[in-house]
């Protein structure tokens, strides 16, 4: 029945067309009425990628013209949304042509959705960026090419909507395209990211030049949207850098088996190449490339796969494996462009979790250079960053973690901030640069090195917050006293006390007095609550909870 | 061991420069596996919802990918409302056994003995008593803390505003004003103790890649998919299988239609669709000739203006 409705369809001929088409994500980002809901409806609409019950839906409904649907009404998806006639959150669209299949991150305009822009921005390989051609370039096209090119998204579509309503007006868009080119330059120049842009006169509204060619516009010779949609090469910087692979989990189902499981993060691994592992700079030789369809001879980035190395070494999740022959930096003080995504603002006397690649580590803002303006493109001083703000940081980390700067690698680049009491995802950075100051750096200026101080202090260096009544504390600190491990107890954390404390092996004890009957406890990645009704109970929990983060390392000072 | 000469068949890519681009099947299968892998790496208890569906087979086969050749490190969950159709359970039944992963059954027992059903009360509240309630004890009764599940995001509208990390609160409820922003692929798997995700490893598929990857892998799915004569109560333009419990309008009886069923859910909210389509490269074409979304049989989407996103904060998937 399906072929008798499509003349000379062939599903073979089909399903061998789909084998071959690729992916291309890309970010859109506008406010109330500039139409971008608008582009997104008709996009979908003109690629037949709506049903007829969802076009019956929004039938008669909206703010068009009778007998004109509102495309609008297709992509608004939450109550609120509709009942406020606005986007706040990221939708995620989907579509396909002939060519390619389209995943579409669309993203709220307003300076309060920043936080939004950036999370499309993230996985894009373009971004369609929406000028209204009544309007002229107003600050919202200006904050999405911004976050565009700071999130390397390599291609921008420039959209100039609204041509009918500026009578189709060649002049009007060259206007617009004259004074957004000035304003990409200056983009590129601030962010250090240049993009390759195209400029493309549309009518959402009535469908021109987005999936059909306009006949208004005979001026216009160069591609529909949809066209330049179809041609952008989608990323593949990611396939052509150094292998990294970050590990997710050791899978190890009998003693015949011991096999990394990742996702490549970036570039080629084949049967018999030598890597490194980027934390302890040993290297071996891979022996299998695993997958459920059977062994690869090689697999690049973004497979996900299992690694079957020729040697016994100690790899774990959160270690990087890397080519041998073009190594990540390892380090403990970064300088990144970040985006501060959490209504509590940057707090500089307070430790947040760090989460690069599978590795989380505890990390301090040590100092802010500038805070960036999108407005007037210029660097402002600054002592904190708010939701929704950008600037330049540098941090401090109590580990160090492999990294390569994100113009290099977008994977192991970028970060995310996690508040530790709050869980929340609190900001995002991208790495401009990076100090070589690696274990062995430090360990070069001192006599001790840090195996050396575990192998004495039976614990590697760290800190573990306590929250609970002062009683349990005090409990909790005799106890890992009477167990040999060497403490020190600060009430108000700041990086200049924390680092050389954690630096020399020794345990931060972060403790907050509170009148609760519970307490939290806090190493890195790991949380346990409480009840302190039970002192011994607790002590021992709190034990097992250093043993399980790996601060306690041997029998001396394991738990009980 | 055999060693492929490049990546494996059945996907295969095409050639740009010397490393060979991906298609799209290849890299969705590449993204849910390493969202498979975090979660299970993260989590002291995740579980994996399988509903029998064609959504949850494919996620189960990447889950079998993910650990390969290891065993799969979470149970799967099933949540019986007791009006499953009977081919589910067998087939079921029998996909547990083939994968070799423990399958844990859950049903709301006291609610199915008073008589739960969406004729007695509106299908909210069945689904709310029969689906969300039986999740929500279910992942408290085993103190789950991660839930796999085969959503996509372009089923429905308030699905496109999820993430693949849905975090709900202790109630299990999502609140879609106060999401995690979630950035390249850096998910954070941070709860407070009772608190729990919901993961959707799927999100990115449409219903045409997941037909297309079960054609490629010859993913086993249930024969209630295919065109069959099957007898059905006709009723508008509804076509309404008959199971346990069914209840006739007077005067009305069964004809033999050929149909299939779409999207499977239960049988007293799911209707069949008249269709030729015997196999899987026939459900694709008919696919694509369609002019309605899969979900618009589904009775439950429909029972008041954005119920899905209602269903969704208090604790649906």
């Amino acid at each position: 029945m399906a072929a008798a409705t499509l003349p000379g369809f062939s599903i073979h001929e089909f399903l061998r067309e789909e084998r071959e088409k690729d992916l291309l994500r890309f970010s859109t980002a506008g406010s109330v009425d500039d139409g971008k809901s608008t582009l997104i409806g008709r996009l979908l609409y003109d690629t037949q990628s709506v049903y007829e019950d969802q076009v019956r839906s929004i039938e008669g409904k909206g703010t068009t013209a009778p007998g004109q649907l509102d495309f609008a009404l297709l992509t608004d998806g939450l109550r609120a949304e509709r009942e406020q006639g606005i986007t706040i959150d990221v939708a995620y669209r989907y579509f396909s042509t002939a060519r390619r299949k389209f995943i579409i991150a669309d993203t709220p305009g307003h300076e309060q959705y920043t936080r939004n822009m950036a999370t499309g921005a993230s996985t894009a390989d373009a971004a369609v960026v929406l000028i209204d051609a009544t309007k002229g370039v107003l600050v919202q096209s200006r904050r999405h090419a911004y976050i565009a090119s700071l999130l390397r998204v390599r291609h921008v579509l420039v959209a100039v909507n609204k041509m009918d309503l500026v009578g189709f007006d060649e002049a009007a868009f060259r206007t617009s395209e004259r004074d957004f080119a000035a304003v990409l330059d200056r983009i590129a120049e601030d962010t250090g990211t240049p993009v390759e842009t195209t400029f493309v006169p549309v009518s959402a509204l009535i469908g021109d030049n987005i999936v059909h060619r306009s006949r208004a516009m005979p001026w216009y010779g160069g591609p529909t949207l949809l066209q330049l949609l179809e041609s952008v090469p989608a990323s593949d910087e990611a396939r052509f850098a150094p292998l990294r692979f970050p590990v997710q989990r050791v899978l190890r189902p009998d003693h015949t088996f011991r096999g990394f499981a990742g996702q490549i993060a970036s570039g080629a691994v084949r049967h018999g190449d030598t890597v490194t592992i980027a934390s302890s700079g040993r290297t071996a030789t891979v022996n299998r490339i695993v997958t459920w369809n059977g062994d690869l001879a090689e697999a690049h980035a973004p497979l996900s796969v299992t690694l079957v190395l020729d040697q016994e070494l100690d790899i774990s999740r959160g270690d990087l494996i890397v080519a041998h022959d073009e190594l990540p930096v390892l380090s403990k003080s970064i300088k990144a462009s970040m985006v501060w995504m959490d209504q509590h603002p940057l707090d500089l006397r307070r430790r947040y979790l760090l989460k690069h690649t599978t590795r989380t580590v505890p990390a301090f803002v040590t100092s802010i250079d500038h805070r960036a303006n999108i407005h007037t493109l210029s660097h402002e001083p600054a002592k904190t960053l708010e939701m929704n703000s950008i600037g330049v940081l540098n941090l401090s980390l109590l580990q160090p973690i492999a990294v390569d700067l994100y113009r290099a690698n977008r994977s192991t680049g970028s970060f995310i901030l996690i508040d530790p009491i709050t869980n929340s995802t609190v900001a995002a950075g991208m790495i401009t640069a990076a100090s070589d100051r690696t274990q062995a750096a430090t360990d070069r200026r001192s006599p001790v090195t840090a195996p050396e101080r575990v192998a004495r202090f039976g614990h590697r260096g760290g800190v573990l917050e306590l929250i609970g009544p002062h009683t349990i504390i005090d409990q909790i600190e005799r106890s890992l006293f009477d167990q040999g491990a060497i403490t020190v107890r600060i009430n108000h954390e700041a990086p200049s006390l924390t680092q050389p404390i954690v630096d020399a092996g020794l345990i931060a004890l972060v403790v907050s007095a509170t009148e609760t009957n519970t307490l939290k406890a806090l190493v890195e990645t790991h949380e346990i609550t409480v009840d302190s009704d039970d002192l011994h109970d607790a002590v021992s929990a709190v034990h097992r909870l250093l043993t399980k983060s790996g601060i306690f390392v041997s029998g001396k000072a394991d738990h009980p | 061991m055999p060693v492929a000469e490049s990546e494996s068949r059945p996907l295969s890519p095409t050639s740009v420069g010397h490393r060979p681009r991906l298609s799209h099947l290849r890299l969705l299968e590449a993204e849910s596996i390493h969202i498979i892998r975090e979660v299970a790496s993260e989590f002291e208890r995740p579980v994996m919802l399988y509903s029998i569906g064609k959504d949850s087979s494919v996620m189960l086969r990447l889950a079998q990918k993910a650990f390969c050749p290891g065993p799969i490190p979470f149970p799967l969950l099933h949540i019986d409302t007791g009006f499953k159709f009977r081919e589910m359970l067998v087939f079921r039944d029998e996909m547990a056994r083939s994968v070799g992963a423990e399958l844990l059954v859950w049903r709301n027992e006291p609610a199915i003995a008073a008589g739960t059903n969406p004729i007695v009360l509106d299908t909210k509240r069945c689904c709310g008593l029969l689906k969300t309630q039986a999740l929500l004890d279910a992942l408290r009764h085993y103190k789950f803390d991660a839930a796999f599940g085969g959503a996509r995001r372009d089923e429905e509208k308030s699905r496109a505003k999820e993430r693949i990390y849905s975090f709900r609160d202790e109630a299990g409820q999502w609140d879609p004003k106060n999401q995690r922003p979630e950035l390249w692929n850096l998910y954070n798997a941070r709860i407070h103790p009772g608190q729990s995700i919901r993961v959707f490893p799927l999100s990115n598929w449409t219903e045409i890649d997941v037909w297309q990857y079960i054609h490629e892998e010859k993913i086993p799915v249930v024969d209630l998919y295919f065109a069959k004569e099957r007898p059905m109560y006709v009723r508008g333009d509804a076509l309404l299988p008959i199971e346990q419990d069914f209840v006739a309008l007077p005067g009305e009886k069964p004809q033999s239609v050929k149909s299939r069923l779409r999207s499977l859910g239960c049988s007293p909210c799911t209707g069949a669709i008249r269709s030729d389509a015997q196999t899987i490269p026939d459900i694709i074409a008919e696919l694509l000739s369609f002019r309605s979304s899969e979900r618009a049989n589904r009775v439950i989407d429909h029972d008041q203006e954005g119920s899905m996103e209602i269903k969704k904060r208090e604790g649906y998937f």
